[in-house]
């Protein structure tokens, strides 16, 4: 069903020790939504997209995933998911179309009348630009390369729910406006949950922005609206969404 | 098909894909015939000195053979750190049923290696020594042979996850170069002392090498063991309880292990790594 909620955290805490990593985070995120988790270093952006891809324990709260608590998900509802991490440096000595067409097989089994699984290898080298690399050793791929390659597994089983912690660290800006490209062209279906430092990006790509600082939402919104937001409380009135970010995090901080 | 049985082929698929790239990449191909290599010449000085009337190069090719398979549980755990260290694992936990995959395509993958290093090992080893019965025990080979991997692997993988670094499972080489060196490989066990014998009788690779003896040896070569015996049944009961142990063990281990898998923890332990080179 279109606009169903997919994403659903409440009060979610986590903490290490004495420390809160994070305290009462709490948002929403329906089908085909792309949310942008915004925040400096430390922010608690990672363990947040971790415990929602179910590899990470929470302290406290509730989190829903596609209707299932992360902490008890099947393989069925890991099915459903797709998962780009900061940096992958496994499977060095697979070719990229022999790793996309053996990951595509576990997926198989999970196709349904409306949804195809897995992406067709072929296809999906084509679609993330590695046409030219597909038979090539995956440990002498460029760092763009291998990012396309993650991105092309994080979608290889065709997910509704997408992951992507700082996906475009280290891209030059064409191989940056290709992958934009291409998670534009995910479609309605796929609700994409996305971390980043870039403000660009994050303006680009966003439906909604969360802006976490210490553990906690300092603030959330389209990017319009945040720009706007800070515009109306502050004389010298922000004109992008930089000006906006950078007073929400020194307010957070002091 | 259930998904259930879909990553059982897949992982058939990864051990074949895996078992093809260790003898079709530089590094791995020499690590394939380098020990092969140093043992057939230790064997070549071995062959023609006697021990109680037997030439030792007879006794030591089936050992060597034995000692061998066991080293199925060094690769193994040396793999499942390597693979946990460069994010495999967290890739197969990423997917669905993929811990499942995987560690079918590591058993199928390092048991397929084994098998081939293991005939790089005796087929120039029976043109060195005379007076093996190759052919003539093929089932006790067998069936020593499997049961010995079903009782190492397994304890392989537990090792595997009881390391968290490449850089700290090089540990694990002392240890078992001393349990070789106690497990009557290079030398009968019943020429060291009885407490050393019983050290030595604790742990598979001195009764992987007794099933090797007594499938390529003849019948009179047993008087050189302990109880002037094959002694199978034992053999089964030894290598049986750490098959039941490490069957037992590793699934509880591997989960546990696996749970903790995140791209932090993955990144956290390179961070770590990179900070000792640096």
């Amino acid at each position: 069903m279109k606009n169903e909620m997919v994403l659903a955290v409440d009060g979610l805490r986590m903490r290490y020790g004495t420390t809160d990593v994070l305290q009462d985070v709490t948002f929403q995120a329906r089908q085909g939504e792309t949310l942008v988790l915004l925040g400096p270093n430390g922010a608690g952006k990672t363990t947040t997209i971790e415990i929602l891809e179910g590899f990470r324990s929470r302290s406290a709260g509730d989190v829903s995933v596609l209707g299932c608590d992360p902490a008890s998900g099947d393989e069925r509802w890991r099915s459903r998911l797709g998962v780009v991490l900061q940096s992958w440096r496994d499977h060095g000595n697979w070719r990229v179309q022999e790793l996309l067409a053996h990951l595509g097989t576990y997926y198989a089994p999970y196709a349904t009348a409306e949804m195809s699984r897995p992406w067709d290898a072929a296809e999906l080298i084509e679609t993330v630009g590695l046409t030219g690399q597909a038979r090539q050793k995956i440990k002498t791929l460029s760092g763009g390369q291998r990012r396309r390659l993650d991105v092309a597994i994080g979608i290889v089983g065709r997910p509704e729910v997408l992951f992507l912690d700082e996906p475009t660290v280290g891209f030059d800006p064409v191989a940056r406006y290709e992958f934009h490209q291409l998670l534009q062209g995910l479609g309605e279906r796929t609700t994409v949950l996305l971390t980043t430092h870039d403000l660009d990006e994050a303006g680009k790509l966003a439906d909604r922005i969360l802006v976490l600082a210490g553990g906690r939402i300092i603030a959330a919104g389209t990017p319009a609206e945040l720009t706007r937001q800070i515009a109306g409380s502050d004389e010298s009135r922000p004109a992008s969404l930089e000006d906006a970010y950078r007073q929400l995090v020194r307010g957070a901080a002091l | 098909m259930s998904a259930r049985k879909a990553a059982v082929r897949s992982g058939l698929g990864q051990g074949w894909i895996e078992l093809r790239q260790s003898f079709t990449n530089p590094a791995e191909l020499t690590s394939h015939f380098l020990w092969p290599v140093l043992l057939l010449i230790a064997l070549f000085f071995l062959r023609d000195r006697t021990f109680d009337g037997f030439r030792l190069g007879v006794l030591v090719l089936p050992s060597m053979v034995g000692m061998n398979a066991a080293m199925g549980m060094v690769s193994m755990s040396q793999l499942l750190t390597a693979d946990r260290e460069d994010g495999t694992l967290l890739r197969a936990k990423a997917t669905p049923n993929g811990m499942l995959g995987y560690l079918v395509g590591k058993v199928v993958s390092v048991a397929a290696g084994l098998v081939v290093d293991l005939a790089i090992l005796l087929i120039p080893g029976l043109l060195l020594v005379d007076g093996l019965t190759v052919g003539g025990s093929w089932v006790t080979l067998f069936w020593v042979l499997l049961l010995g991997l079903v009782a190492t692997l397994p304890l392989g993988a537990v090792l595997g996850s009881v390391f968290t670094t490449t850089r700290a499972q090089g540990l694990i080489q002392l240890p078992v170069l001393g349990l070789i060196a106690i497990s009557g490989i290079f030398y009968p066990i019943t020429a060291l002392p009885g407490w050393v014998q019983a050290i030595g009788q604790v742990f598979p690779i001195y009764w992987l090498g007794l099933g090797m003896r007594s499938a390529f040896l003849p019948d009179s070569f047993a008087s050189v063991e302990i109880g002037d015996s094959w002694r199978h049944l034992e053999t089964v009961g030894v290598l049986g309880a750490w098959a039941v142990f490490g069957l037992l063990v590793a699934p509880v281990v591997l989960r546990r292990m696996a749970r903790r898998e995140s791209g932090s923890a993955v990144a956290g332990r390179r961070e770590r790594a990179l900070r000792r080179i640096g």
